[in-house]
Order: structure tokens, then sequence, then C-alpha cells
């Protein structure tokens, strides 16, 4: 597999055997798949009620038998009681446990969040101190970043640490809001300004005196997670428990922040295939007007087109898991800090996961719940949970506004420093783009062969229109937000495409007996998110020129855009069959 | 103590089975360790934790059987081997199976004081192969055994016998065949499953083994392979009794035609 460096999918081409796919898990991942499924589906689904009423100490005693099995050591290195494995494999656990609703964000936030800081940022001393423990589930994690009155602006936390005279031990002063396992996490990563001014993070124990928890939030979802305030009132912090360097924690704050959205986006797939489960197995169930509502083109089209948005998320989540995997290949697991770096190349990929799976998620449950009707608005029904579990992943781990804002300005900064050839491509642009002509279908061609070529002009347009936004505005593009995030969703719909097409393209290559419905997903995807791209293009053209320029402008967007029509009604019910079939999500042809 | 288990690998339970030219259309589907092996499984392990030992292992099947040796590795077995039968130029059944697995264990002198299998495999069914190795080994065997206690040489059995239950005692060395409710097969844990992989696998085709192909093949011949047919949703009567009694004649005469 060729490495390719962060952001460069939106310059360069990549090839099928390039990319990761879920089809190429090997057995040991498999099985590390079933062990997690088999688990949550065994020992966590018979108690999700009794959690959902906030009975902790089944969480607890359920996350000590995952440590027990070895699900929360994925991402520990062996040096320190883990198992270190690759991404692949981690990506896997966070997705099975992701049916665990609420279950599955206690996990996540212990295993993420709360334990990375340390693995990646730890000195020797802090990683055997705490890891062994973090990654056998004998103690618990928490972060505690957000305050009532900083959230997206993290660096604005007004929390306090001081160091006294004996040099000994910091006092903390300050209240942390939303903070998830609080109720019973034995320890918080703390971030806090040294002298008020120098942010800087700390590993808190929750025996440490001055260190207390507020009461439960009453929460719209995930209701079965904690979240409660965590106030520290002259809290001792011994001096060892500072991590990484004094003014430097923002820098672990980002870092973490990469992990945690590519793990959320991971989660949102495990959720997506148990509701649109739910969503095909009720509609099979529920009869009206004396037939199934599933045999009514209008459903249908819907469960295809749930099914469809949930393989473009799959398919783009393990991509990155594998990209991050050859990011991190020869990089010492013990050298924390490294892994970290490696992971943070592809901070404009975990960003593009987080927002593109938060929103397929939310879409999913949306239009499970109209399958339901109104049952699905009842709380008997599993979906009406998982309707409002959805709703938080659009805000935490960096709400979606705000990953669509660093998307392009990550890009920047990559140009900038020269890792990136954006502007040279931008450069000669114009021209390239007055002389564009388009290819013939030809009925002959291999699959795929148009799609690919929509792709490649989608990346031409993405160099378009950035490259004259930047022109435009220069460094006050900060300013022009709808253009920036413009800009970004057509990055991410590149991305999506792309990664369908690659999944889609490997199978076909590799005459794998699905191949054939590999290719309709991907083919179905590529359309929709072509024709949302024309619209995405225009609104920020209209903006950036007027009169005679506009028009050449939008000649030159729909070259780029131009696709051939496809009877996108036979395509959905054609995929449809496979899913009735199945009564899940499922990508096969055999019949 | 030498444990030995022989386990087949069957389709997933939940693969629809599709049938193409007269055979079972096998391409693509999800495969898993035959249900009543990974009960064999799971007792051997749990032999070896109480009383040390070696667990080993025989699949027959070709390279994609491995996922399930590695499963059952994973689980904690020791040491596994593998024989493929592709390429044998005749029929066979559960006879050239089990005369095929008491070669392996001959030649590669596998030794054993207690041998486990599951008492059928789901597809075929025919729960024979276990008894026929006990019979070629020589050694006593206990079917479709619900609960097992080793004690020195001495073994106590708990059978189902369609349902009923039977108390059995006999000796080292035994074959046992696995019925449901003989334990709950454990979810291998991670450390496990990434150790599964160093463990040794010996792979051997039936053209290593001494065997005479017209002496081992098939017995028997199979006719013809067809798909079950689909049950059709039952009807549930209402009424009086006799309304309902009624009815069933009228359907029976009208619609089944069978009267
Ligand atoms: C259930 C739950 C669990 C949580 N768990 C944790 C946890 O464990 N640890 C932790 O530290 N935090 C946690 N959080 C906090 C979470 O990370 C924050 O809620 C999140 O970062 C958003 O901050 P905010 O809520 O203050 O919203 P704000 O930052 O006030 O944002 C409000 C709106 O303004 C938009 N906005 C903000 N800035 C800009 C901008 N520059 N340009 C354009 N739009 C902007 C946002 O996108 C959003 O739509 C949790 C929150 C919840 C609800």
């Amino acid at each position: 597999m060729k490495r390719m460096k962060g952001g460069a999918f939106l310059l360069e081409s990549c090839q099928p055997e390039d990319v990761f796919t879920p089809e190429d898990l090997n057995e040991e991942q498999k099985l590390i798949a079933k062990t997690t499924d088999e688990f949550i589906r065994e020992q966590v689904f018979p108690l999700l009620e009794q959690i959902e009423q906030q009975n902790f100490s089944h969480t607890v005693r359920l996350l000590q038998e995952a440590g027990e099995l070895g699900l929360l050591a994925a991402d520990v290195p062996e040096a320190y009681g883990g198992i270190g494995l690759d991404k692949v494999s981690s990506t896997l656990i966070t997705e099975k446990m992701a049916q665990g609703r609420s279950f599955a964000l206690s996990h996540g936030a212990h295993v993420g969040i709360g334990t990375l800081p340390i693995v990646f940022f730890g000195t020797e001393q802090q990683k055997k101190r705490y890891l062994p423990a973090l990654a056998n589930g004998k103690k618990l994690a928490a972060y505690a970043l957000t305050e009532p009155g900083s959230g997206s602006d993290a660096l604005g936390a007004k929390t306090t640490a001081v160091l006294q005279e004996d040099g000994k031990h910091y006092l903390l002063n300050g209240e942390k809001q939303w903070i998830t396992n609080s109720a019973f996490a034995d320890l918080f990563i703390v971030y806090a300004k040294v002298d008020g001014e120098k942010f800087s993070a700390f590993i808190v124990e929750k025996d440490f005196p001055g260190v207390s928890t507020g009461p439960e939030e009453h929460k719209m979802g995930i209701k079965g997670s904690s979240t409660r305030t965590l106030i520290l009132q002259e809290a001792q912090v011994p001096a060892e428990n500072l991590l990484g360097e004094v003014g430097k924690g923002h820098l672990i704050a980002f870092n973490i922040l990469n992990m945690g959205r590519f793990k959320l986006a991971a989660g949102t797939v495990g959720t997506a295939k148990r509701v649109l489960e739910l969503a095909i197995k009720y509609a099979l169930e529920r009869k009206q007007f004396k037939q199934p509502i599933a045999s009514f083109p209008l459903i249908q089209e819907k469960i295809a087109t749930m099914a469809i948005e949930l393989y473009a998320t799959e398919s783009l989540v393990y991509r990155t898991a594998g990209v991050l995997d050859q990011g991190l290949s020869g990089v010492e697991q013990k050298q924390g800090q490294e892994v970290a770096k490696a992971i943070g190349e592809y901070a404009i990929e975990c960003s593009i996961a987080k927002v593109v799976g938060s929103e397929m998620l939310d879409y999913v449950v949306d239009e499970a719940v109209q399958i339901h009707g109104g049952y699905g608005f009842m709380s008997e029904y599993e979906v009406e949970t998982h309707y409002r579990d959805s709703r938080i992943n659009r805000i935490f781990e960096g709400t979606n506004e705000i990953n669509r804002l660093l998307i392009p300005a990550a890009l920047i900064r990559k140009a900038n420093k020269g890792e990136l050839p954006f502007f040279a491509r931008a450069q000669g642009l114009q021209s390239e783009l007055m002389n564009l002509m388009p290819t013939l279908p030809d009925p002959q061609a291999a699959p795929l062969t148009l799609e690919q070529e929509q792709i490649n002009h989608a990346k031409l347009l993405f160099l378009f229109v950035a490259g004259q936004a930047i022109e435009r505005y220069g460094t006050k593009l900060t300013e022009q937000q709808e253009m920036i995030r413009d800009i970004s969703d057509i990055a991410l719909s590149i991305y999506t495409m792309e990664s369908t097409l690659l999944r889609a393209a490997k199978q076909q290559n590799q005459s794998k007996p699905n191949a054939t419905s590999h290719l309709q997903f991907a083919e179905a995807l590529i359309y929709n998110r072509m024709q949302k791209l024309e619209q995405i293009a225009r609104h920020t053209l209209t903006a950036l020129f007027t009169g005679d320029t506009l028009r050449v402008q939008l000649a030159i967007l729909r070259k780029l855009t131009r696709i051939e029509p496809k009877n996108e009604l036979q395509l959905k019910r054609n995929i449809v069959k496979q899913l009735l079939k199945a009564k899940k999500y499922i990508v096969q042809s055999r019949s | 103590m030498e444990i030995l288990i022989c386990m087949k690998q069957t389709f997933d339970t939940e693969e629809k089975i599709f049938i193409q030219n007269g055979e079972i259309d096998d391409d693509g589907v999800e495969r898993i360790i035959n249900p009543y092996c990974e009960y064999a499984v799971e007792e051997g392990i749990r032999i070896k934790e109480a009383h040390g030992g070696t667990v080993r292992l025989i699949t027959i099947g070709g390279a994609e059987a491995e996922a399930a040796i590695r499963t059952a590795m994973a689980m904690g077995v020791d040491e596994g081997y593998r024989l493929d039968l592709t390429d044998f130029p005749a029929d066979s059944d559960e006879q050239t199976t089990s005369e095929c697995i008491v070669q392996l264990i001959k030649q590669k002198q596998i030794p054993y004081d207690v041998i486990l299998c599951g008492y059928m495999s789901i597809d075929n069914g025919t729960a024979q192969v276990g008894p026929r190795i006990a019979e070629l080994l020589g050694i006593p065997h206990i079917s479709t055994i619900t609960s097992l206690t080793v004690d020195g040489r001495q073994v106590q059995v708990e059978r189902d016998v369609e349902g009923d239950l039977e108390k059995v005692e006999s000796s080292l060395p035994i074959l046992l065949t696995a019925q449901q409710g003989l334990n709950e097969p454990r979810y291998p844990r991670l450390p496990d499953i990434m150790k599964a992989k160093r463990k040794p696998l010996h792979r051997m085709k039936w053209d290593e083994l001494r065997v005479d192909v017209q002496m081992i093949q098939a017995r028997t011949k199979k006719v013809a392979i067809l798909p079950v047919e689909e049950k059709e949703t039952g009807q549930i009567l209402s009424g009086t009794i006799k309304e309902q009694s009624q009815e069933l004649i009228r359907l029976l005469h009208e619609e089944a035609k069978v009267l």
C-alpha cells in the first residue's frame, strides 16, 4: 500500500490497492469483532434498560468484564499492560460496542479521551502507574475540558492551577462541565491554566483533596451515561501529575480530539447498522393495507438510501483506519508523542469522518423512526432511544460547525508549510479548466470509469473553488465562514465518494462474489453527491463573482459537475432486495 | 492429560442455503465452528484448566477452515492439525472422514486420554464420526454428554437420552461426543486472539496419509441435494370449538383437498 500524506487525497489520485476496506479484515480482526459483538449482545443488551436508569454499578461491572476480555486495552501499548492493536482492530471494537448505546459512550470516553492522553503524553512513570489499571478496567477515566463558559472555545478555560511554594503540589480551582463518566471515574484528565495563563493538563484522581462532582444532568439522550460537573476547590494535585509541559495543554487537547473524532465516526457505523436492522425488521412485520409496509416503494427507497449512506461512512471509516495504520507503521508504540503526531497528520480525515458519520447517523435514525410511524415515537421501541441518543454526536468532540471550519484551515496550514502542493496545483488551473473536454460515456468501459472521472473533476472543483476564495480573501477568509463551510463540504464529498468508489473497485478488481452489489452502492452514492456538489460550489461562486465573470465561472462549474443521468429509482429498488432478504444491512448479491 | 478434539467448520447458522447445479453454493458464505464441536472445544480447554496437559485439535477442511482452528486456539487449544481432502479421487462420507482422522492420529502419534467431538455436525447431521473413530481406535465412547467429571483415570458422565438423563461411568482413554448444555463456550479474549496466530498449526494433504482410497472411499452414494420447502405461515382458526371444527373440515376439503 502506498502511503499518502494527510489531506493529499484532495490533490492526488488513489488506487484501490492502496486503501483498506471492510472486506480486507484478517482472521484476528474478525475474531476481535466477534468477541466484542457477542459481549455486547449477550452481556450488555439484557442490562441496557437498567443502565438507561443510571444504574451505574452495571456500567462499572460491565466495563471491568470488558477489561478482562481485553476490550479496554486496544490502544494501550503492551509495555504498559495493554495489547497495542492496530487501528483497524480498535475501530472494529468501537463499531461493535456502539450497539450498546449509553454503555458504548462510557466505554468510548474511558478508552479514548480518558486513557489516550496518558498513552500519548504521559511520562514513563505516569504510564506505569496508571495505564495497566486503565487497560484492564480496575480504574476508569474521564476527560474534563469543557467549562460553563468555554465549550468550542476550549482554550478559554477559567480553571486555574498554581504551584505551591514547596513545589510539591498544584492547587486547582474551577468547575468543569458535562464530564462523561464523572459518577464513577477514578481519574480525570483536567485542563487548567497555570498562573491563570498557561493552558496545561493534569491527571487528577478523584480522591485527591478538593475534588468532587456535582449532580447528574438530565439529558435528551444517552441517558444511561454519567454527565456531571467536576468541582475543583483548592484541589491538591501532586506536581508529578502534570501531564506534558506547562503551557502545552492545547497540544494534548487537540491531539486527543483527532482520535476522539475518528472513534466517534466508527461508532456511528455500528449504531447505524443496528438501527437499520431494527427498521428493516419492523418494515417486514408491520402490515398496513393488508401488506407489509416493506413492500411499499417509498419505504423501500428509505431503506435503500439509509444503507447507501451507511455504506459510504463505513467505507471512509475503514479507509481512514487503514490510513492511520500506514501512518503508524514504523512508529514505536511506546513513543506516545510520535504516535500522536502520526495520527495528527490525518486530522483532516478524522474531522471529515466525524462530520460525515454523525450526520449519516442522524439521517438514519430519523428515517428509522419514520418507518416505525407512531410506534417509533413510543419509548418501548428501541428506535426511539437511538433517535435521541444520536443527536449528541453532532455536538461533542468539536461541533460539526467547528470541524467544518477546521478542515480548510488545516489544509491551508499544510500548504503553507509546503507539505501539500495545493498552491502549485491551483496555479494554471484556470487554463486547464477552460480546455477540459468531457469524455463521452462508453458502454464498453469498465464499471465505475465515469464515476472515477467525476471524482477527478470534483477534485479540480475543490481546487477551483478553494483557490478562488483564498485568492480573493487571503487570510481574511476566516471571516467568510459560509464559504469555508462550502469548501469543507466539497472536501467531505470527495473523501466520501472516493472511499466508496475505491472499495467497490477493489472488490471488482479481485472478482469478489459481491462485487456487483458494491458497484450499485457506489454508483448510487456518487450520483447523489455529484448533484449536491454543484449546488454547494454555486453558492460560493455566486458570492465571489458577479456579471460575466460569474457566468464564465458557472460554465466551468457545469463542466466539472456534468454527470450522465441515471435511473436512481431502479437502482435503489435493486439495492433494497438484498437488504429485505437478509433483514439487515448487508452488501451481498448472493440470491 | 492429553486432550484431542475433532472439530468441523460449518456454515454460519444465519446463512441461507442456495443450491446450484445440484451442489450447495458456498461462495462467500460465513462459516463458524460447528456449534456441537464448540462445546467439545470448550470442554477440552476446561479439562486442561482443571488437570493440566495439552489440548490438540484435528479439522478436516480447506484453507478456509483455518479460521475455525484459529478461533479454537484463541479459546485455548494449543496445537492444531488441518487435513485437506481437496482432490480426494473418490466420493467421501463419514467412513472416509473417520478413517482419515484415525490414520492421522496414528501416523503423527498424536497422544490422547480424552477425545472430544461434537455429537453431530449441523450440516450433514449424521452423528457418525465420533463413534466410528472410537471403534477404529478400539476405545470406549459415550455420546451426547451434558456433564463430565474426570477423576484420575475415571470419568463420570451425564448424557442426554432423548430428553432423559443417563449417568455413565467409564475410564480413560475414551471418546466423548458433546451435546448442547455441556457448557457455555467462552468468547476468546483479545490477548489470546493475538497469541493464537503463533500457535503451531500442521497442514497435511490426504495423499500424505497411508490410506487405501478404495478402502476408505464412501460407502454411501449421494443421490440428490434438494432445498427444504419453505414453510408457509399457519392459520389460526377462531370461534367456538364447533365453528372451528367445521371450518377446519371445510379447509381440508376445499383448500388442502386432502379429504
Ligand atoms: C452529553 C455530553 C457529554 C459531554 N462530555 C464531555 C466530556 O466528557 N468532556 C468534556 O470536556 N466535554 C464534554 N462535553 C462538552 C462538549 O464537548 C461541548 O458541549 C462542545 O464542545 C460544544 O461546546 P458548547 O456546548 O459550549 O457549545 P458552544 O461552543 O457554545 O457552541 C454553540 C453553537 O455555536 C457554534 N459555534 C461556536 N463557536 C463558533 C464559531 N467560532 N463559529 C461558528 N459557530 C460557532 C457551535 O457550533 C454551536 O452550534 C459533553 C457535552 C455533552 C452534551
